[in-house]
């Protein structure tokens, strides 16, 4: 069957469909809604990091103004069951958590008690007035200090603290060791962060008077969600309904699996009355996911000419106090993996091992293990090229995979395959856009007038979509790789497509129905996407991983075919012809070479509805439903350099240029795209510049505590963003799209960081670990000043 | 404390409607604004007064709702997101430059970031990239790293200002 492409909706800049609802006022979120006799939940959680809970006083808190309920872990202990991870490394030791504590408390901000009442002030107000008694223990923060010998220890199934060990190898990293010219190490630190979607954590579950229970919640994972609470709650889960409205922002903090998702579906049917929990800003920084916390050791084996023989890593990944959802994944397979990046280091060897502390749990951030991995590859080249001096691009160029490389193996992984790309082309029009031999001379230049300016490279890729789903299962992973999309026509020949991706503010609405419009050939305005609702999409797995175009667009696209196919098939009965000879273009199926009048595509959906003359064996009806299943994943890649002035005085940097040029495969909508990276740009100089979280080493508590200490950049913080893109398409699903939501944050943090090294290499200062804030810059520069007074 | 809780009469008029109510003495505006009025568009995203997010204009200013209690707002004159569109659903300057330069994503700061920047452009009508910047230091957007905001806020500077 041909297609014509003379209407193409995929690769065109569409301005959003979902722009005018939310720019109104008229974006329904969770905490927007308000149903009758809606009651609310407030949690009171533990102000120490490490304690043994002695006694609980629920007796004020219940016979406070409002209040329905209160009551503290023991109660829920039989009645819901503990948080099981989706992700488990196999062979790693699983804590037991409870969604809320019974004898012992493991991080400050871990739920003691709660409290459900007619509004939320009394909520608030009646949890105040519980009296916890507590014995408090050591705690420890660290990952380094808790795998020390005299540690305190977090969990009796969890010796030593570390729930997974986890080996890579390929090659013969040890003769690369000895056969190299050079071996230099480095300690490098990959900050905790803080993921800041704007909308909190919030949720409403209600009955509903047909004895089943719908949930509202923010979830990046709807159906993953309703199966997870039906499992934990035990509810049925065919009369579970998940309802996931607009979303403000996810970036991986949105599809875990948190005590309060389960906590309020249990309470609404023992209280038969709807009950909301809405999370507080401070409360959320305590009890949503947080992101990064690694640290790994880097021994890079090289030749003077700047070749890498050989890499290895030892990574030490903070998870937190439990293990959230994916947490053993993320520094292992996620991080490690990938510790070669672009670069063709054949001999490479990881260890990495998952520690627990009396931390806020760590999972998925935007990015996931890539951004640490990217990190590892990038600053290891960059310290190849300092230590011998050469020039960054150079050195780079030298140990790139080459393009005549794909499909690539990296050190001869069975797991990582990059499925394409050209990283010397992304090189050259990075340094085209950039400028680079112009900067780099005026650098120079200006460094004679104490002026410091620095250029930063970084190259990563990684790989989106995990799929195939028989792949997952040996990875410890219960889920699978597919995604589902439905596409019905109505008897007018409009469609509506239910997809299980979930747009948390990336433009689905627009992006899918792009997608469709290409294959259905059928106005764009003629087509709805629906999402979010398992009682609307039968099934799916949701966004993260950059896959909603990936797979879930892929299986919008294949869907839409088949209702194509089915389509000429009818059409081929009503002018009764051999459906061989039925084209199908602009709407109209034709028969070329004849005279027979075109049959436009709404009258042929007027009679498959209709059902008056379908060809035998022909079933009534317009409407597919696809479970596609990769048959591998796409990997992204990226050239991003940065352009900074450092005040020496005051360690301020200036961000005077930065210019990303990425290969996401296939373009659905540019417009979309630039706005993925310059947002995952932005997030990624934040964690190099600004965010950190930090807790008190001692007693454990949590300093980044609100918005008034973590550092989320503003306006005025940070750049314009120059994005392009190479359009290199991926081989691995039929529309040839990558993904593109996490480039941005695995690209700029190690840009940035070389970008300031650049600029302090005057002071010899060879290495600084993230946030590169303006008292550690300050404090870098005055060490070496001092130490050349002496 | 719960101890009987004050309460007082505020008369508001919003977005061209005259409201009467009696809220508690410590309910902050927004959550008057939301709870009590239905007014959803305006949104709560930090406890701090750090986000913007609830951003309306009272008395013809840009101000955090939040930081605001109902009855400080007694006998003003308050617009919020909601009064921007006209009634046939048309957007204002601002929303629609909004729209054509991709300035949102998630969509949760953007009716507080809507509001900062009528106010911007109200005290500077043609503001340099620098001055937009500054301007919006009040509100966090973590979906658009800025970039789009401030392109469309540029659009509006060399069109002359707000309409």
């Amino acid at each position: 069957m041909t297609i014509s492409n003379g209407n193409r909706h995929v690769g065109q800049p569409l301005k959003r469909r979902e722009d005018l609802k939310l720019l109104s006022g008229k974006g329904r979120y969770v905490d927007d809604l308000k149903l009758p006799g809606m009651l609310h939940m407030a949690i009171l959680r533990s102000p120490h990091a490490h304690a043994k809970i002695r006694s609980i006083d629920l007796s004020l808190a219940k016979a406070a103004p409002g209040v329905r309920l209160a009551l503290s872990g023991t109660t829920l202990e039989d009645r819901i069951g503990p948080i099981v991870p989706n992700w488990i490394i196999p062979g790693s030791k699983v804590p037991v958590r409870r969604v809320i504590a019974t004898d012992r408390v493991r991080f400050v901000g871990e739920g003691v008690a709660l409290v459900v009442a007619e509004s939320l002030a009394e909520a608030y107000d009646a949890i105040s007035l519980i009296e916890v008694e507590y014995d408090v223990l050591p705690a420890v923060t660290e990952e380094q200090d808790a795998i020390r010998g005299d540690a305190p220890q977090l969990h009796e199934n969890v010796p030593g603290n570390i729930t997974t060990l986890y080996k890579v190898k390929g090659g013969d990293y040890e003769k690369a060791n000895r056969e190299a010219d050079q071996v230099v190490k480095l300690r490098v630190v990959n900050n905790r962060l803080i993921p800041t979607c704007m909308e909190t954590r919030a949720i409403v579950a209600a009955p509903e008077p047909d004895g089943t229970l719908t949930v509202y919640i923010g979830s990046q994972v709807p159906h993953m969600h309703r199966r997870w609470i039906a499992e934990t709650v035990r509810i049925p889960e065919h009369q579970l309904r998940v309802v996931a409205p607009d979303i403000g922002g996810g970036f991986g903090a949105k599809m875990h699996l948190y005590p309060e998702d389960l906590i309020c579906p249990y309470l609404a049917r023992e209280l038969n009355a709807p009950v909301k929990w809405w999370e507080t800003r401070s409360e959320s920084h305590q009890s949503t996911s947080h992101g990064r916390a690694h640290t790994e050791d880097l021994e890079i084996a090289f030749n003077n000419d700047g070749r890498i023989l050989g890499l290895k890593v030892s990574t030490l990944g903070n998870v937190g106090a439990y293990l959230s959802n994916m947490a053993t994944g993320g520094p292992t397979v996620n991080t490690v993996n990938f510790g070669t990046g672009t670069y063709k280091i054949e001999n490479y060897e990881a260890l990495s091992r998952v520690v627990v502390t009396n931390t806020v749990p760590v999972d998925a951030y935007r990015g996931y293990g890539r951004p640490e991995g990217a990190y590892i590859a990038e600053r290891a080249i960059d310290a190849v090229a300092r230590h011998l001096s050469l020039d960054q691009v150079e050195v780079r160029r030298r140990n790139f995979i080459q393009a005549s490389d794909f499909p690539y193996r990296p050190y001869g992984s069975t797991g990582v395959m990059y499925d394409s790309g050209d990283y010397q082309a992304l090189l050259d029009k990075a340094l085209e856009a950039f400028g680079y031999d112009a900067r780099r001379g005026e650098c120079e230049a200006l460094r004679a007038n104490g002026i410091y300016r620095g250029v930063g490279v970084a190259a990563y890729t990684h790989m989106c979509g995990m799929a195939p789903s028989r792949r997952l299962a040996p990875g410890g992973f219960d889920r699978g790789g597919w995604e589902s999309a439905r596409v019905s026509i109505d008897s007018s020949g409009r469609a509506t497509i239910y997809s299980g991706s979930m747009s948390q503010g990336q433009g689905h609405a627009t992006s899918l129905a792009q997608i469709a419009a290409d294959v259905l050939q059928i106005p764009i305005e003629d087509i709805e996407i629906v999402q979010g609702d398992t009682r609307q999409v039968q099934a799916g797995h949701g966004t993260f991983n950059s896959r909603s175009m990936a797979v879930g667009g892929s299986s919008v696209h294949v869907s839409s075919h088949r209702v194509i196919t089915k389509a000429k098939t009818i059409a081929a009965g009503m002018l009764e012809v051999d459906e061989k000879d039925v084209s199908y273009s602009a709407g109209a199926f034709t028969v070329p070479g004849t005279d027979i009048a075109p049959l436009t595509f709404s009258k042929v959906a007027r009679m498959a509805y209709v059902g008056h003359k379908l060809p035998d064996g022909v079933a009534p009806g317009l409407d597919e439903t696809v479970f596609y299943d990769p048959t591998g994943m796409g990997a992204p890649s990226g050239v991003h350099m940065a352009y900074v002035e450092v005040d020496p005085e005051t360690g301020i940097v200036d961000i005077l240029d930065y210019v990303a040029v990425d290969d996401v495969g296939t373009l659905i909508n540019p417009r979309l795209a630039a706005g993925q990276i310059h947002g995952g740009v932005v997030q990624g100089i934040a964690q190099a510049l600004f965010e950190e979280v930090s807790y008190d080493s001692e007693s454990g508590q949590l300093l980044t505590g609100s918005l008034l200490d973590y550092a989320v950049p503003r306006a005025e913080h940070v750049p314009n963003i120059r994005s392009s893109f190479q359009q290199t398409p991926s081989p691995t699903n039929p529309i040839g799209v990558k993904g593109i939501g996490e480039s941005g944050s695995i690209a700029a943090p190690p840009c940035m960081v070389h970008a300031v090294l650049d600029a302090l290499s005057p002071f010899g200062i060879k290495h600084l670990d993230m946030p590169l804030t303006p008292p550690r810059i300050w404090a870098a520069i005055r060490s070496v000043r001092e130490g050349d007074a002496q | 404390m719960p101890a009987a809780a004050s309460v007082r009469e505020v008369t508001i008029e919003i977005n061209g409607l005259r409201r009467t109510a009696i809220v508690e003495a410590r309910r902050l505006l927004v959550h008057f604004l939301r709870e009590d009025l239905g007014l959803t568009g305006t949104h709560v995203g930090c406890d701090t007064s750090q986000c913007g997010a609830c951003t309306v204009e009272i008395d013809g200013a840009a101000v955090k709702s939040c930081t605001v209690l109902a009855v400080m707002a007694d006998g003003a004159l308050i617009t919020t997101i909601e009064g921007l569109t006209g009634g046939n659903g048309e957007l204002s300057s601002v929303q629609k430059a909004f729209h054509d330069h991709h300035a949102l994503q998630c969509g949760f700061c953007t009716p507080g970031m809507v509001m900062s920047v009528r106010n911007l452009l109200k005290e500077n009508p043609d503001p340099s990239e620098r001055e937009i910047r500054h301007g919006l230091a009040g509100n966090i957007c973590r979906c658009t790293g800025y970039h789009n905001i401030v392109r469309a806020v540029e659009s509006l500077a060399s069109e002359g200002g707000v309409a």
